[in-house]
């Protein structure tokens, strides 16, 4: 039972995680009808500059808001220098301008921190096992994600439901030409949508740095999974995005955890240890196909075009 | 004047021509991961096989040398185009490098068709040590299951009673497991198998190994995978609780990122950089001059050692590389200074060897370093030797 317990909470962390990398993706996507493959990218830009600020303020907390603000900024240039050329083309051209991106950040990275990763050590009072319920024990710093995340989710709610700025974030995802008729300032807009989706994968980024280490390239698994849930969750629906993480996260955790012991009831050990991780990798997309088979436009459609 | 001169350009060509026919150039194709996060072990790798030449005076056996290198990605079938490019194209004369052995036992096949020297530095697959041995194959490391197998005996001596088994699920990863396995003699509670090498959250398999209650956990990740391992285990609230015993986790590339994390984990290997034999310590010092701020691994040692190995063969055989036989002949002597302080060769050419404990310190400047304890098994060898008809 306890273990039971326990693999939920990884499930909902890992979940809750995706969750961060995936709203900022959908939202953009949503709104600003473009495919961003950089969206990683600024996962790991996130998990560099936190481990790098870190370091020089000699305070984790410090460290993780200034790279906050740091990525806010720099997904702000990236919008204004890159993306707000590519508006209004082709998908395929948004695939390829980003995918150079990814390029560009990873060769920028190489260039400025070095290939051979950073690491972000947690301060104690994060860095051990507290006692959740009697007889489980649970890592505090996977809690501490699991109630910033749950934060942030419930702050984007309020921004996009109930502000002046969501207001404007919805009706532009449901008719950018009207918006932009009404007089609102839709390029700054655009700017802002954008910069808040690189603070939320950056803010993904840099609370997984101290469990995953930071490296180049450690955004483009993860975007996999991203996009496998605004997929599932529909473009453009924040809720979609939610109830699909922490499905995904769930599906994936409890997939590893138990399906091993599963498949060794019906096939042989070696087998069964052999087959279940691959087999295990492989529910969530056979999660996706299903979604895509009975609901094309996901779960949560933010319903329009 | 311009006719003269023409004339004498051409004389002086002709005259150039055999001389430079004869200056045979050794070719060597060096296969290993120079991109993505495991870069840092093939940078290693190349950095130690340079310095390797350096010692050598830029030169194998007297002649001159040509290194291509090429980048597997960590994928098996890059690794198995790059080494098909090294031999259909490059022809090269050797073939060495290798970390991986997913993208070994993908090369393999047209190595040993066409007949080309492989030394392997680092991947170490059953299957090459028995039945797919081969008269062609060489490795300066050892199998997978022999360094494994060593932390068993280890354990065995410490009086563990049961262990959880994780690593990857790949042809490595199930060697290791294996190998711990088989030479120890307590009771193994559970066993996971993680995607490899795209897992790198592991929270699922510490929590069930934690349910399970073992004695101690024994655990093998190489690359920055091992560094992501030791932290989340201490997150997850396991250290000094069970007790971590590891195989290829803890090496001179991850110990900077791994810092205390690392402290009081044992490991055994069968190279350390403090073993008292003059080559190893002209290598440790030599690199870490040419290298600053970098420290020779496992990884380097094998490169280093392979490169000596062509270096003998090529200098028996007074750089006649047409006498295949001849070549292997003086491959299987092993007649170098190993940085390990010298081995031989088996029937499937995999080395006879000793394995060590390593423990982490601290060193009087504050930094983290791999220390030899022990040996743990002394001329041990793999094994698959008895299922590899060669003799």
């Amino acid at each position: 039972m306890t273990l039971i317990i326990e693999q939920c909470l990884n499930g909902l962390q890992f979940g809750l995680l995706l969750f961060l990398l995936a709203a900022g993706l959908t939202l953009v996507f949503g709104i600003m009808d473009l495919v961003n493959l950089a969206h990683g990218s600024l996962y790991m830009i996130g998990a560099y500059f936190a481990a790098t600020f870190a370091a020089w303020t000699g305070s984790f907390v410090l460290g993780a808001m200034l790279a906050l603000v740091a990525t806010l900024m720099v997904g702000m240039a990236v919008e204004v220098i890159a993306m707000r050329r590519l508006y209004g083309r082709d998908h395929l051209d948004h695939v390829l301008a980003t995918f150079g991106l990814i390029l560009f950040f990873d060769e920028s990275v190489r260039l400025i921190w070095g290939p051979e990763g950073m690491s972000l050590p947690l301060p104690s009072w994060l860095n051990r096992s507290v006692q959740i319920l009697p007889g489980i024990n649970y890592s505090a710093y996977r809690l501490a994600i699991i109630v910033v995340t749950l934060v942030v989710a419930v702050l984007l709610y309020v921004l996009v439901m109930r502000t002046r700025m969501g207001m404007l974030i919805r009706a532009g995802a449901s008719n950018r030409e009207m918006v932009g008729a009404l007089g609102v300032n839709i390029k700054l807009l655009y700017t802002l949508v954008f910069g808040l989706g690189a603070a939320l994968a950056g803010l993904a980024g840099l609370m997984q740095a101290p469990i995953l280490t930071v490296q180049i390239g450690m955004g483009e698994n993860i975007l996999i999974l991203a996009f496998v849930i605004t997929v599932i969750g529909g473009i453009g629906s924040i809720r979609g995005a939610l109830v699909a993480a922490i499905f995904v996260g769930f599906v994936d955790t409890l997939g590893r955890a138990f399906f091993p012991d599963l498949l060794r009831m019906v096939l042989s050990k070696d087998a069964a240890s052999t087959a279940a991780p691959a087999l295990s990798s492989m529910l969530i997309y056979l999660l996706m196909a299903i979604v895509l088979v009975v609901k094309p436009e996901g779960l949560f459609s933010a319903g329009q075009k | 004047m311009r006719r003269t001169l023409l004339v004498a350009s051409a004389a002086l060509m002709l005259a150039a021509g055999p001389a430079m026919a004869q200056q045979k150039t050794i070719k060597i194709g060096f296969v290993s991961t120079f991109s993505g996060p495991t870069a840092v072990i093939g940078n290693d790798m190349r950095d130690s096989l340079e310095l390797a030449l350096d010692h050598l005076g830029r030169k194998i056996g007297g002649l001159p040398v040509e290194v291509i290198y090429e980048d597997d990605q960590q994928k098996p079938e890059v690794g198995k185009q790059k080494t098909e490019k090294l031999i259909e194209s490059d022809k090269v004369d050797f073939i060495s490098g290798y970390i991986w052995s997913n993208v070994l036992l993908a090369s393999i096949k047209p190595v040993v068709d066409s007949k080309t020297f492989l030394v392997i530095a680092n991947a170490g697959p059953s299957q090459v040590a028995g039945e797919l041995c081969s008269p062609y194959v060489f490795s300066t490391s050892w199998q997978n299951d022999q360094t494994p197998q060593a932390m068993g005996l280890y354990m065995n001596q410490k009086g563990v009673k049961s262990v959880f088994l994780i690593g990857p699920n790949y042809a490595a990863g199930k060697d290791m497991l294996a190998g711990v396995a088989s030479t120890f003699k307590g009771n193994v509670v559970g066993q996971e198998l993680t995607t490899w090498p795209a897992q790198l959250d592991f929270s699922a398999e510490l929590s069930k190994a934690k349910a399970a209650n073992p004695d101690s956990i024994f655990v093998f990740y190489p690359g920055k995978a091992g560094v992501q391992f030791l932290s989340q285990y201490e997150q997850a609230g396991l250290k000094g609780k069970i007790p971590l015993y590891t195989a290829y986790t803890i090496d001179e590339l991850s110990l900077p990122l791994q810092k205390e994390l690392a402290l009081g984990v044992p490991g055994t290997q069968e190279w350390v950089n403090d073993l008292p034999n003059e080559a190893n310590k002209k290598f440790v010092a030599d690199y870490i001059k040419k290298y600053p701020g970098h420290k020779p691994s496992f990884y380097g040692a094998q490169s280093y050692d392979a490169v000596n190995l062509i270096n003998s063969a090529v200098v028996a055989t007074k750089g006649n590389l047409s006498d295949k036989e001849a070549l292997r002949k003086a491959m299987e002597k092993a007649n170098f200074k190993s940085v390990r302080g010298g081995f031989k060769f088996g029937n499937n050419h995999m080395p006879i060897q000793n394995f060590y404990l390593q423990d982490v310190v601290k060193d009087a400047k504050g930094d983290f370093v791999l220390k030899t304890v022990a040996t743990v098994v002394k001329d041990g060898q793999d094994d698959f030797h008895a299922k590899c008809p060669m003799k």
